[in-house]
């Protein structure tokens, strides 16, 4: 079969095994193959090796990780097959960036931010010997990036990365490396930390070079709703082993494996969970009558009320006369792209923020703007689960300890009293209370975000507010924390405030919208009513760039 | 309150290098020798420290006369407890001093971290000898004064680490927990951010510890630190030098147990420092 392939195959990867240099296996026999002008999605959560057999393509391999087993051929414009494993260091390198490229996942940190853009494109060619002389190479680097969607002018090439935003960035990035035509391009997550819109952006290029290029590409992502925007076939990897493979239609609708299925039902969809969700619909719709946000004056029910907070730093408006209510038990979703001021948002009513003008108030008592001046009761409150349970949790003290932590400051409880909650709030969020006596690092991504809600639920809190709570999680792990927070806030009826970039996530968790942007609530409502009949128009913009399966 | 501690420690992933094992059985030679000896040297040669046993460097004995005529191997066993003692206070004084400085400057911030580092910096900018000379000359070569000012002047360079450290961590999302949940500075520094920063200040008490052994023996020798009669290393060198040829002894012992000493806790240092590092390799979080 190998032999026939090479012909029409841009990229073939065959029984390919490797290990850490301590003998574990972390691809234990992964085969893909690409053909020319054809896009194939690498799937899988974090650990699955999906990077791993994904770089190899490049003939990377992460310190500690050899190859054992397999071959890799990778065949350019120029028809000649290379096997990639064999090299030496020296083609190696050449193949790099002329037979096959690489996009990375993060567009400002690959960017020289000392050099030119221009600069930047030409020094790839002038690597790989592109070109006759620097003229040529300077009509090639204009070309590219009209090719990506940039403007190719002189002043433009003269602009330094930090002169350009983050999606032109990933696209220079992306110029970079369809430079010198290659045959394979190995994209790594690359539209992970961009907008929707932006996204869609970048996504559409590298769809339209790939096909008029003929170029194979391999995108590598645990994202399936970009997948089935983008890919023509997908290939699922779960523990160093392809569990899965097939064309999108095949995989998405109609997965085989086991696991392809529960990857598939773990993506929020904007249509509402695919589960049951019968007991959100209830609470939806007794609610579905108000809309109170504009409102200046307080409302009476309201546990938490924001009216006309600002935030400037210097002559930069994050935040504009925002104002929103959240009623007891429900959630309501503050949805923002990076930079709306979501976070700033959150933080201000948190108190982790004092820098803003403007009122929070709880219960109709306003809130001090520092926590210093915050009293106990005030504090717990009011919770705030931080973004990323990698780095909201103690790494040098145990899960209990963390947990403890506001029962030892916030109340007088004693501490066989202490003790009892947190083991009773450990089980709450489905968490094995043995684990409590362990360091963060012996913990999973998802287990570490339940333990950061146990801590944040531990004081039994009238409002929640969840920062971006499951970006940093994979797409499994993220639905189940979602039913967790779904079913904490119908067993204890706290108020949520859910801040996140994505709108599929809506009618998973909340009762109520207000779409943030450039620091101003631009619309607000029901659920149903903001998706079903979106106001503004950027509503309306953000619905149509998100990706659907 | 006792953590399961299942991932290795640092010390324990420092003392897995073979440079560190080495460096322990450096130290712990020199050690050994300087606390038995102090206790039992006396025993085992038959002479007192101070006693007169002989013509002045003459070999008698294992290791021969020094210029009053005293016992080199009895003075060299006696010598060394004082200069590690004082090495080890100067040094726990130093780091203490210089993390609590350092943590504070780090995590306030503002007016205070201006202050502290910048009245450090003064004190940086004076060599750390010279510094001690100075002090010693007025005030007269004590011991609580040479532990007081080598602790002193270490304290800068630790404040440094440790500011360095804590601005570090003083953001990471569990400080800013804490500091939600209304705990007080003193028990955020103690609880949330020491505990994190431990990797940086244990290499720096390491190279401050062999900085001590180093400045504690060179005041000696200078005759400013360990007054005669008492024995001490660096006095030895300095009482026996002009007989170096005719009775190397003398010379020899205290200085190879000081370069033994000092190599050694150099070891122990470096094999912290590259646990540390490795450390923080591993803690990388995929985004």
């Amino acid at each position: 079969m190998t032999t026939q392939v090479a012909v029409t195959h841009a990229l073939v990867v065959d029984d390919l095994r490797v290990d850490t240099t301590g003998g574990q296996p972390v691809l234990r026999g992964v085969s893909y193959d690409i053909a020319p002008g054809e896009v194939l999605a690498l799937v899988g959560e974090s650990g699955s090796g999906k990077t791993t057999a994904g770089l190899a393509a490049l003939g990377h391999f992460r310190r500690g990780l050899t190859p054992t087993g397999g071959t890799i051929t990778a065949t350019g414009h120029d028809g000649t097959p290379m096997p990639v494993l064999d090299l030496d260091d020296r083609a190696r390198r050449a193949l790099r960036g002329r037979t096959v490229a690489y996009i990375p996942q993060d567009p400002a940190a690959s960017l020289n931010p000392a050099l030119r853009i221009g600069r930047q494109i030409g020094e790839v060619l002038e690597t790989h010997g592109y070109g006759a002389s620097d003229d040529e190479r300077e009509a090639r680097v204009a070309e590219v990036l009209r090719e990506v969607g940039l403007p190719g002018e002189e002043e433009y090439r003269r602009r330094y990365p930090h002169q350009l935003s983050g999606g032109q960035q990933q696209r220079v990035g992306i110029a970079m490396a369809f430079a010198c035509r290659p045959g394979v391009v190995v994209l790594d997550e690359p539209t992970t930390g961009l907008d929707v819109t932006t996204q869609t952006l970048v996504l559409t290029t590298v769809a339209r070079l790939t096909a008029e290029h003929a170029t194979a590409a391999l995108y590598i992502t645990h994202d399936l709703a970009v997948v089935a925007t983008i890919a023509d076939r997908v290939t699922v990897l779960r523990g160093g082993e392809v569990v899965e493979s097939g064309t999108v239609d095949e995989v998405l609708r109609s997965p085989a494996h086991a696991y392809t299925r529960e990857l598939v039902d773990a993506v929020p969809h904007l249509d509402g969970p695919s589960t049951d969700g019968s007991d959100d619909t209830d609470s939806r719709d007794s609610r579905d009558s108000r809309d109170d946000t504009d409102g200046t004056a307080p409302d009476t029910r309201a546990v938490l009320s924001v009216r006309e907070l600002s935030v400037s730093y210097g002559e930069h408006r994050v935040l504009h006369d925002v104002s929103l209510d959240v009623q007891a038990g429900e959630c309501l979703m503050l949805l923002g792209e990076s930079g709306s001021g979501k976070t700033t948002l959150s933080q201000c009513i948190a108190g982790l923020n004092d820098r803003h003008t403007g009122a929070v108030a709880l219960s109709g008592h306003e809130l001090a703007r520092s926590t210093a001046a915050r009293t106990a009761e005030q504090l717990r409150s009011v919770q705030y689960v931080f973004q990323s349970p990698y780095s909201s949790l103690n790494p040098r003290k145990t899960i209990a300890q963390s947990v403890e932590l506001p029962l030892r400051t916030l109340t007088d409880l004693d501490r066989d009293q202490r003790r009892e909650r947190v083991h009773t709030t450990l089980e709450r969020v489905r968490l094995d209370p043995e684990l409590g006596g362990r360091l963060p690092d012996q913990l999973s991504g998802g287990q570490r975000q339940r333990a950061a809600i146990a801590r944040a639920l531990v004081t039994t809190p009238d409002v929640l507010l969840c920062d971006e709570v499951t970006s940093a999680l994979d797409v499994s792990v993220q639905a189940t924390i979602i039913e967790l927070l779904c079913e904490l806030r119908a067993e204890l009826g706290t108020a949520m405030l859910f801040v996140t970039h994505n709108i599929a996530l809506a009618r998973h968790v909340a009762d109520r919208i207000a779409v943030l942007r450039g620091g101003e609530v631009v619309e607000s409502g029901p659920v149903d009513d903001v998706l079903t009949a979106p106001s503004h128009e950027y509503t309306r913009q953000l619905l149509d760039n998100t990706p659907r399966m | 309150m006792n953590p399961m501690q299942k991932q290795p420690s640092l010390l324990r992933r420092a003392l897995s290098l073979p440079q560190a094992r080495i460096g322990l059985v450096l130290t712990g030679v020199v050690v050994v020798l300087a606390v038995g000896g102090a206790l039992f040297g006396s025993l085992l040669t038959g002479h007192d420290p101070t006693e007169f046993v002989g013509k002045p460097f003459h070999s008698d004995g294992a290791a021969g006369t020094d210029g009053l005529g005293r016992d080199v191997l009895t003075r060299f066993l006696a010598g060394g407890l004082t200069l590690l003692v004082y090495a080890v206070l100067a040094t726990a004084l130093g780091v203490v001093l210089g993390a609590l400085l350092g943590m504070l400057a780090g995590y306030s911030g503002g007016w205070l971290d201006s202050v502290i580092m910048r009245g450090s910096d003064v004190l940086l900018s004076f060599p750390q000898l010279v510094f001690a000379l100075l002090a010693i000359a007025m005030i007269g070569p004590k011991g609580w004064l040479l532990v007081l000012v080598i602790g002193i002047t270490h304290a800068p360079r630790v404040a440094r680490v440790a500011r360095q450290s804590t601005v570090a961590v003083k953001d990471a999302d569990f400080v800013r927990a804490a500091r939600m949940y209304a705990l007080p500075r003193r028990r955020i520094l103690v609880g949330e951010v020491l505990p994190n920063i431990t990797g940086p200040l244990m290499v720096e008490l390491g190279l401050r510890l062999t900085y001590s052994i180093g400045y504690v023996a060179s005041l000696s020798f200078l005759g400013l630190g360990i007054q005669p009669p008492t024995a001490d290393w660096g006095l030895m060198i300095n009482e026996n030098r002009i007989a170096l040829v005719v009775e190397p002894w003398g010379v020899l012992l205290p200085v190879v147990a000081i370069a033994v000493l000092t190599v050694g806790t150099n070891l122990i240092t470096d094999s912290l420092a590259s646990a540390a590092a490795g450390r923080g390799r591993t803690k990388e979080v995929p985004a």
